[in-house]
């Protein structure tokens, strides 16, 4: 593997095998896996810290403001600050919440947004775990945080809360659907469900009867497919225009209205964690991850810096059309996914499916 | 009073509905303003909107002090449009005492009070925005105009918020050179600033399905409950005392008054928009048109009017703002009555929200522009 283009991955392959080397096989497999979570998780934290700091400076220029300037160069280490005013506050429990359901929730939401990085690759072979059903695995992943919500808005015992953990119930469930149609495309055209597989079939790309399979966002069905994929994961992380679960205008905080100090941080880290996380899959299914710019050249410069521009980009886009937007209504939202999100992705998955059946049949691959 | 009302409602319910109290702390409430719904789900059966909570006996207070104090307080009603209230008291005192009021005043007050008016359109829009579920960016680019008004407000009267700078027989200070200079490079860049406010929302979808056919309010109703302003303008009735009703010197002026016909939330920020763009007219006229001379007409040292009573009314920005002063000759008035647009505007709010959803409740409310410090005094 040559470290110059992939340096994360010769670190791991040398570190792999400095452990094989000292101790048996099923330990050395262990240590690297929780090396690997341990990692991620602490990677997944600093970019989150940075994305706050981000969107605060791009919303702020955009509204002709100057954002945070004050603590560190450029006001870096404002959410520095603000995590360390957080994590120092007092540790309110509301007299009558349901204290387990209440404590629990948190925890589970974070959790389940820093789970779906398990599968997400960075690089050539630094993919935390290489599973053949990576894109089950995230789909499912997405689907564990309305748990988490409707724990915080039922044990709150807030009227607030309860309104939007029941507007979240129902939102990310209608949204998954349409998301999981999207995220089939990819799926169908690179013929595996795995992640790295999704990668690296656009990467080197083969030819479906004349149309290059290079990144699906440059075939029409994978466009198509993108802006679905990308609508819903702005419902599933209830960002603006979807934002009715913690609408400020209607319902103050909306589930996490009874939160405060770290628990609250812990909601606003999985937030970005989750926008952090649907980027970079958007950018993996339909972006190519980690490929170059150049088709049919695998190996050009470090592919984490490709991961990590197209995954930016796309936060990027999430941050402007926060600044942009307004928010829709409720039964508006429920009515746009299940009258015009749910029918395109069933039909743009029939026209994937039927195009790569007709072009198998009667073109021959190249 | 408020716990009864909420019991009230609560004892009416059946078992699926649930009561939510919105405010007097709530962040669209605009101000101490408190809502006590009754919801079937997410939709509105009942409203109970309960007020007072701002109150700070203005009208009382006003009868306490002379007329000169009097000024004071109108600047603490509609604290975003202070001159419109100045000026309506201003005016009720003038007719009460038969006081003459100078060429060169009269159009410092026309400027003053369209700008005022801008200014407030500028925080209705925004906070509607906001209401709506903008992520405050209409809101700040309002807020970024509405900063050059107030800094030609220190420019005249020297303060940006409460200035009491239209007084009984005229102003209280003269306009600089300055201010004119200032004054005319603002209006000429406003027209390109209002533009602005309008790509973000007026044509933007989710904008249009969250305020069209939101909170219609009927013509009929309008005039049932006296209802004014730019709401009664939405709702297609061509009612602005500036026209209706003359004062000052606003017959001089070449503007139009923008009537919508949908009745509803975006009818009534349409109306915003375009009064904004009026009133740009109006300061552009009488910027060129302001001629020297005195700014106060002839007074006494001691206003002491004689007895009898007089109303005088004004537009204000959020509709008819008058003043009812009985005067029994002496130093202050015997009786200090106001009309305040925001609170009457008020009445029709529980009837327009039953069956919408609890979003559009926060719509309809952004939408009528109320000001708590007028609504309870």
């Amino acid at each position: 593997m040559n470290p110059l283009s992939n340096p994360v991955g010769a670190i791991a392959t040398g570190l792999d095998g400095l452990l094989r080397s000292l101790m048996p096989d099923w330990l050395a497999s262990t240590l690297m896996a929780l090396i690997g979570a341990g990692l991620i998780a602490v990677v997944v934290s600093l970019v989150v810290i940075l994305l706050v700091w981000m969107e605060r400076k791009i919303i702020a220029r955009m509204q002709d403001r100057y954002g945070p300037n004050r603590v560190g160069p450029f006001g870096l280490l404002q959410s520095v600050a603000d995590a360390i005013k957080l994590l120092s506050k007092e540790d309110i429990v509301p007299a009558r919440v349901d204290k387990v359901i209440w404590a629990l929730s948190p925890i589970l939401v974070l959790a389940a947004a820093l789970m779906a990085w398990a599968v997400i690759p960075w690089s050539p072979g630094v993919v935390p775990s290489n599973i053949n059903v990576g894109v089950l695995f995230i789909l499912s992943m997405g689907s564990l945080p309305v748990i988490g919500v409707v724990m915080a808005g039922w044990g709150s015992n807030n009227k607030y809360a309860l309104l939007g953990g029941m507007r979240s119930a129902a939102q990310l469930v209608s949204y998954e659907i349409p998301g999981v149609l999207a995220a089939l495309v990819p799926v169908m055209l690179a013929g595996t469900m795995s992640m790295t597989g999704i990668v690296e079939a656009q990467e080197m790309p083969t030819r479906i009867g004349g149309i290059h399979n290079w990144w699906f966002i440059f075939t029409p069905w994978g466009f198509v497919a993108f802006i679905i994929f990308m609508i819903s994961g702005i419902a599933e992380t209830n960002r603006t225009p979807f934002d009715l679960i913690e609408a400020e205008s209607e319902l103050a905080a909306g589930f996490h209205t009874e939160y405060s100090g770290m628990r609250f941080a812990l909601f606003f880290l999985a937030e970005y964690a989750n926008i952090f996380a649907v980027s970079a899959i958007g950018a993996t299914l339909f972006m190519g991850g980690w490929a170059g710019p150049i088709p049919f050249v695998p190996s050009f410069g470090p592919g984490i810096l490709f991961f990590l521009a197209k995954t930016f980009l796309l936060i990027f886009i999430f941050m402007w059309i926060r600044s942009t937007l307004p928010r829709l209504r409720y039964d508006q939202l429920m009515n746009f996914a299940w009258k015009r999100l749910l029918p395109a992705g069933l039909v743009i998955v029939g026209v994937t499916a039927t195009w790569i059946t007709t072009a198998n049949a009667f073109i021959p691959r190249v | 009073m408020s716990e009864g009302v909420a019991i009230e409602i609560l004892e009416s319910g059946s078992p699926h509905e649930m009561t939510l109290n919105m405010g007097p702390q709530h962040p669209s409430t605009h101000g101490v303003f408190r809502l006590i719904m009754q919801l079937d789900g997410e939709t509105v059966v009942g409203v109970k909107p309960v007020m007072g909570y701002l109150h700070r006996s203005t009208e009382k207070l006003g009868e306490a002090r002379t007329y000169v104090q009097g000024t004071v307080l109108t600047d603490r009603m509609d604290y975003l449009s202070p001159m419109t209230t100045n000026w309506a008291y201003a005016l009720t005192i003038e007719r009460l005492a038969g006081l003459e009021v100078p060429e060169r005043a009269e159009y410092i007050r026309v400027i003053v009070s369209e700008l005022s008016r801008i200014a407030s359109h500028q925080v209705a829009i925004g906070t509607f925005g906001a209401d709506v579920g903008t992520w405050f960016t209409p809101l700040v680019y309002c807020f970024r105009e509405r900063e050059e008004i107030l800094d030609l407000f220190m420019l005249c009267a020297g303060v940006r918020m409460n200035p009491s700078y239209i007084r009984f027989g005229g102003v209280a200070r003269d306009l600089t050179d300055e201010f004119i200079e200032q004054a005319k490079v603002f209006i000429e860049k406003m027209p390109r600033k209002i533009d602005e406010y309008e790509t973000l929302l007026t044509k933007n979808e989710i904008f249009l399905a969250r305020t069209k056919g939101i909170g219609m309010l009927p013509p009929d109703m309008c005039k049932e409950y006296s209802v004014t302003g730019p709401i009664a303008r939405g709702s297609g009735i061509a009612y602005d005392i500036r026209r209706a009703e003359p004062y000052g010197i606003y017959d001089r002026f070449d503007y139009e008054v923008p009537v919508q016909y949908g009745g509803d939330a975006y009818a009534r920020y349409l109306v915003r928009i375009a009064e904004m763009r009026e009133s740009v007219k109006i300061v552009r006229q009488a910027l060129r048109d302001i001629p020297a001379g005195e700014i106060k007409g002839r007074q006494p040292k001691v206003l002491r009017p004689p007895k009898g009573e007089a109303y005088a009314r004004i537009e204000g920005p959020k509709g008819e703002i008058g003043f009812y002063l009985i005067s029994d000759g002496s130093t202050s008035p015997y009786r200090y009555k106001v009309r305040a647009p925001s609170y009457i505007n008020l009445t029709v709010l529980s009837q327009l929200t039953i069956g919408h959803k609890v979003a559009d409740a926060v719509v309809i409310l952004g939408s009528f522009d109320i000001v708590m410090g007028e609504v309870d005094r």
